[in-house]
Parts: C-alpha cells; structure tokens; sequence
C-alpha cells in the first residue's frame, strides 16, 4: 500500500484534544486532508460518504467503541480494506489481541509521541 | 422434634425469604429464628440453647451494627459526599481540558510563525511545538482516569445504598429506588471468553501498563 499523503484520513476520538493533537501531528507529517469524528456513528457515516485512506481510531468511546467501529469497518465490503490505526490507553494484552482478531491494522499505545505515529504509518504505507 | 414441613407459618416465611434472593431484612431473620425457637420449647437440649445464644448475640451484632451505621449517616454518602466528589473531579476534567485548548491554540501560532523563520530556527520552532502536542497526551489520559475514579465511586455509593436497603426501608435516601435483586452469576461462574464490554478498562498506572514495544510483540505473534 503506498503513501499517499494527499489522501483523507478520519481520526476518531471523544475527546477533542486529542482530535486537535493528532490533527496537528499529521499536518506536521504532511497529510492535510484530515476530518474528524467524535463517536462511532459518526464516524461510519463519513466512511460511507467519502473515501478515506486510513482510519485513526481511539478504542475509548461511547455509545460505540472504537473496537466495534472496526469490527462495522471490516464487516462492510466496502470499507473493509480501510486500514485502521488503534489509538488508545488500552494496553492490555487482551484488548491488543481482540484487536488484532477484529482485523486492526496497527495499535498505538497512550501516551504516545510523533515518532511512534511516524513509525506506525511507515509500517502501514511505508517510508515517508 | 417437629420439622418445618408440618409448621404452614414457618413454611410460608421460608418460602418468603426464598423469593427475597439476598434482600433479608434483620426483622425477617428474627422472626424465623422466634418460629424455630417456638417449635423447639418443650425439647430443647443443651446444645440447642447453646446455639439460641449463639443467634441472640447475633441478633444484638446485628442490631448494634445498625446504629452504628446510622450514626455515621451513610445517606449522605449517596444524598450529597459522592456527587459533590463527582462535580469537584468533573471541575478537574473541565479545567484541564481548558487549558490544555489554551496551550494548543498558542503551539498552534507559533507552527504557523515557524514557516516564516529562517529553516533553522523554524524546525527548532517546529521540534518544540511536537513535543508541547506530545505533552498534551495528559489531557486525555487525565480524563479517562478521573472517568474511572467516579465509576468507582458510583459502585460504593450503589454498595451502600445496597447494604441500607438491607437494614430495612426506614434507612432508604429519600426517593431512592430498592436495588433490583441480584442476577449477575457469582464472579466464579461467570464465562471465560471476555465480552467487548470487558476490555474497556481505561489507562492502566504507569507501572502497569504495556509499553509500545510490548504491543508490539503482541501484533508481531500474529504474523509467526
């Protein structure tokens, strides 16, 4: 998959700090098509209005969790080749596992630095 | 000696105190053990004395237990200590998340001054406003721990609220309704495969919790 940093990207997260945060470490990155979601459903609504090349998802959130916004995201033909970065403060080996089986493309622990999310989307696109 | 199955009252409470699940009050419990005395009198040995001592000194811990916890008004637990902690920590989460926006707009302006700067001194700009982003990780973090803490005054305030329905109506908050009876299995019987609602457990403490490298051992396991 390579990068495209003219392509969308939907970060997804309840709180808006850290919409804002991961908004600006993209643009730093050079990606400047960024929108934003603050719950699942929300989310899903956009995916199917416009095409996105990666979703950045915290797992956190109610009334749907970033887990099942993925599970919906693999479950639809149409967005399931999305790939899907994990954000989250979740760090238990069984939340990265049932990640993992829910098809994420990558997990990104909290906190976390601009390196990391470099280093994540290299793996996911590779090098910058 | 005479058995439960041929005493109707004593039957009838029994089967009450069957339907009642855990919800027995210190009143229900005195008027078996009184049912059982009663049907006794006449036949009593001395270990059955021994043993209605036994339930009169309970009977008193029971009760002693009871004013004392209506001494120390544990209605106010739920009435007004847990909502008053509850607002001072949403304060908390508000004002952080305010100056956190604060911090943000200024790490903003000064990314869009660092274009305009020769490139040198604009990527020192650019370094420093990343790690201010960075830094700004807090405010989330915060948020989902203080989260956390009022989950966990919410389960104390419905456990006490639970044990003051269980000393009887009269030592009710105002307005607040009985606890449903329990129906969630013992935590011994409850199924081993985690539902979605389990893995939402919030940041772990520092000493806790996985580090990024960890994870990715864990994501790379699946590729072997």
């Amino acid at each position: 998959m390579a990068l495209d940093k003219a392509m969308n990207v939907l970060i997804v997260d309840d709180y808006k700090t850290m919409l804002r945060i991961i908004r600006n470490l993209l643009k730093q990155l050079g990606f400047d098509n960024v929108d934003e979601a603050s719950d699942g459903a929300t989310a899903l609504q956009r995916l199917r209005e416009k095409d996105y090349g990666l979703v950045i998802s915290d797992w956190n959130m109610e009334p749907m969790t970033g887990l099942q916004l993925l599970k919906e995201v693999r479950s639809d033909t149409k967005l399931a080749q999305i790939p899907f970065v994990m954000v989250t403060a979740e760090s238990k080996t069984e939340n990265v596992i049932a990640a993992k089986e829910a098809g994420v493309t990558n997990y990104i622990v909290k906190p976390f630095n601009a390196e990391t999310l470099k280093l994540k989307l290299t793996a996911v696109f590779g090098p910058f | 000696m005479a058995g439960p199955s041929d005493n109707p009252e004593l039957q009838r409470q029994l089967a009450k105190l069957q339907s009642q699940g855990e919800q027995v009050s210190p009143a229900e419990i005195t008027a078996i053990v009184e049912s059982v005395m009663a049907r006794l009198a006449g036949d009593l040995t001395a270990a059955d004395i021994k043993l209605y001592a036994e339930l009169e000194a309970l009977a008193r811990f029971i009760q002693t237990a009871r004013s004392e916890i209506a001494a120390v008004r544990p209605q106010d637990i739920g009435a007004t200590d847990i909502p008053l902690a509850t607002d001072e920590l949403d304060a908390v989460v508000g004002a952080t998340e305010e100056a956190t926006g604060t911090i943000l707009d200024a790490a903003e302006a000064l990314s869009n001054i660092a274009g305009a700067l020769p490139p040198e001194a604009g990527e020192q700009v650019n370094a420093a406003v990343t790690r201010i982003y960075e830094a700004c990780n807090f405010q989330d973090i915060t948020g989902q721990r203080i989260t956390k803490v009022v989950r966990t005054l919410k389960h104390i305030e419905d456990r006490v609220s639970a044990m003051l329905s269980a000393f009887g109506e009269a030592d009710r908050p105002a307005g607040a309704a009985a606890p449903a009876p329990p129906t969630a299995p013992p935590e011994a019987a409850k199924p081993a495969a985690a539902t979605d609602s389990d893995l939402l457990n919030g940041p772990q403490l520092p000493d806790d919790a996985k580090k990024q490298a960890e994870i990715d051992a864990i994501l790379a396991s699946f590729d072997r």
